[in-house]
This record gives C-alpha cells, structure tokens and sequence, in this order.
C-alpha cells in the first residue's frame, strides 16, 4: 500500500488560514490501512483543525466527508456532494488523491494534509516499512524476493557494498543491509550460484527518470 | 485571577464506581471539586482521541483521564491504550502551541481512593494556575 502521515499542524494550519469553509476529505483506500487520512484521522484533523484556527483567532467551518478512494475518477465525481459547503478541500489521501482532485476539479482549490511517505506494508502494528519503489522494472526473481532498490540505501545492483558491517548499512545501525539479507536467503534457498552473476549497468528508464509513466491496456479501455 | 476552570473527566468504570454509588454525594463531601465533570465510560480502552479533542472544542480549560494501574487493568490493556491517546492529544496541544499539561493521564487502584480526590485537586489547581483554554 501507499504510506503516508500526516504533515505537522502548523503547516496544515499555514495552508489553510484564509479558508472560511473548508471540508477535510478522507479516503477510505491505503490511507485508511496505514492510519494517515482514513475516517478515524479525518474526523481528528477536523477538530484539530477547528481548535488551531480558532486559537489563532480565525474563523472558519470546518467540515468532514470521505471517498472510497480519491484516484478513481468515479469516486471525484462524488465531490458534487458537498457543493456549495467548501471553499477548499483538505485531502488526506496520498499525493495521488490530490492530484487527481487537481486534475478533475479545475475550479476547487485543494491542499495535502499528508506527506506521503513510500509504498510498504504494516510490519508489526503501529511500525510501517517501504518495500518497494515502483521503478518499473522488478528484478525480485534475481534477489530472492527482496528489493536493492528500495532497500538499499545506495539501489545498488551489485550489493553489498564495503559499507555492510555485520548485516547492518552503513548509513545507521538500525537499518539491516538488505544485499546481506539477499545472500543469506538465497543461500537458505540454494541459489547461492546466482550470486556469481554481475547485473549489467540498468537501464532507469522505466523508473520515472524518463518522465511522468503512462500505462494503457487496450482491453480494458473504452 | 478569579477563574473556574471547566474541566472534564473520563473515568473507567472500575476507578470511579463508588463515586456513583446510589445517593451520589459523597465525592462532595469529600471535597471534590464541583467544577470537574465525570464521564464514567465501561474502560477507558475505549476512549478515542477524538472524544478527549471534543471536550476541548466543547470549552473544556482541561481533560483527564483516570483509568485502571498501566498493569492491572480489568481489561488488561485498557488503560495503556488510554495512555497513549492521552499522549497523542498532548503531542498535539504542543504542536498547537498549547500546554500540554492541559490533558493529563492517571493510573489508580479501583474503587474510590483519597488519591481519586487529591488528583482532581491538584488537576483543578494545575488548570487554573493556566488560565483559560485558548482553544
Ligand atoms: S487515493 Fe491514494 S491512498 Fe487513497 S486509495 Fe488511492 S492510492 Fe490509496
Ligand atoms: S525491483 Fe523495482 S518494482 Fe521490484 S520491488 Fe524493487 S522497486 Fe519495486
């Protein structure tokens, strides 16, 4: 899923001091999962919201609504609802919610309650880690499963660097070194032959260093 | 400064019971403050951190929150997740710019102790020495 938090209130506070109605927009997709911007954190944000202002001497009307999702146009489209009750809307999806709120509603103004963070999972509850960095062009069957690319503080291809002491990075003992965790499981699987095979430079195209990625599946579209 | 703080109070079952025992003023009589208001909820596991920022957006100057000892809770975790709401809404009173003192968590022996009465004083005296609720 997508990870994210939620930005420092003070800067939520700053975005939206001029706003005299503004409806705070939860989503009910990964953002729900990780605890960032679902219902439950909405509904805080809102009163957070309403006290910061209030305290600050604004006046303002702060309102809370959700959408299954906000990166589905049919789910934007929901927005129409509460017409006429916002002057701004405070998204706490993912960068994608918000964008999309930008791309399809010209006229509303929209701003982030999130930082998002890095697409990972729930490692034991309240800890999330990122896992992976959607560069386009997976290599997880050369690594037995665990990603250089975002778990490695260098996306080395070719790891572990001088710098794994003891299965730890180098950049902090705390992070496990993830070339080190890639040997030692593909020794477990038996696969430590493969080890032996240098990557060739790579190629990041596909990775988003080309440009915004596109995909189209002409099955599907209409 | 001559100021009456409203404050609000959750209290699990289990802490406060002998305070609502039939006639209902013997926390009174034992000098209670009559400013603090008691909201008994079943265990204050089940307290959410939007239920303590609505008391402030309700006008409350200060909340606290007495609960079960942090090991010894009758639903054995309850009063630590307390805890930790409490302590996510503090973090947020700091990042308002507020007293964090203003939100306090209390760890108790059940049944109505002297300690029930002298921490609703001494809650009620941190409050006022603050003043008034910004919020
Ligand atoms: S908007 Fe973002 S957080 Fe919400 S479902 Fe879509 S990807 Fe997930
Ligand atoms: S190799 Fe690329 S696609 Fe595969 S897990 Fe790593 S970042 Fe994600």
């Amino acid at each position: 899923m997508i990870v994210a938090e939620r930005k420092p209130l003070a800067e939520i506070l700053d975005m939206v001091k001029e706003c005299k109605k503004i409806l705070v927009l939860a989503c009910r997709g990964c953002v729900t999962v990780c605890s960032a911007g679902g219902e439950r954190e909405a509904e805080i944000l809102a009163s957070l919201l309403r006290l910061g202002l209030k305290k600050n001497g604004r006046r303002a009307e702060v309102i809370e609504g959700s959408l299954v999702r906000q990166c589905d146009k049919e789910y934007i489209d929901a927005i129409d609802q509460w017409q006429g009750r916002y002057d701004a809307i405070l998204s706490t999806a993912c960068g994608v919610g918000v964008n999309f709120i930008a791309n399809l509603r010209p006229a509303d103004h929209v701003y982030p309650a999130l930082n998002t963070t890095f697409l990972g999972g729930s490692a034991e509850q309240g800890v999330w880690r990122e896992q992976c960095a959607g560069c386009g062009n997976c290599i997880l069957h050369l690594t037995g499963g665990l990603c250089p690319v975002a778990r490695c503080a260098k996306s080395l291809m070719n790891g572990p660097c001088g710098g794994s002491v003891n299965g730890r990075c180098e950049i902090n003992q705390e992070v496990d070194c993830v070339w080190q965790m890639i040997y030692d499981r593909m020794g477990r699987l038996g696969r430590l032959e493969e080890m032996r095979i240098a990557s060739p430079i790579r190629d990041w195209s596909a990775s988003g260093h080309g440009g915004p990625r596109k995909q189209t599946r002409g099955d599907l579209t209409l | 400064m001559n100021f009456t703080p409203d404050i609000r109070l959750f209290s699990c079952h289990y802490t406060s019971q002998q305070s609502c025992t039939e006639a209902g003023n013997e926390l009174q009589q034992l000098g209670f403050p009559e400013n603090i208001r008691i909201c008994r909820v079943p265990c204050t596991g089940k307290l959410q951190e939007i239920t303590l920022l609505k008391a402030f957006e309700d006008g409350a100057d200060g909340v606290y929150v007495v609960g079960c000892p942090a090991d010894a809770c009758h639903n054995i975790k309850g009063s630590q997740r307390a805890a930790k709401r409490v302590a996510a809404v503090k973090q947020a009173l700091v990042e308002l710019a507020v007293e964090p003192e203003r939100v306090a968590m209390y760890h108790l022996d059940r049944g109505l102790h002297p300690e029930f009465i002298n921490i609703a004083r001494e809650m009620n005296e941190r409050i006022r020495r603050l003043g008034p609720s910004p919020f």
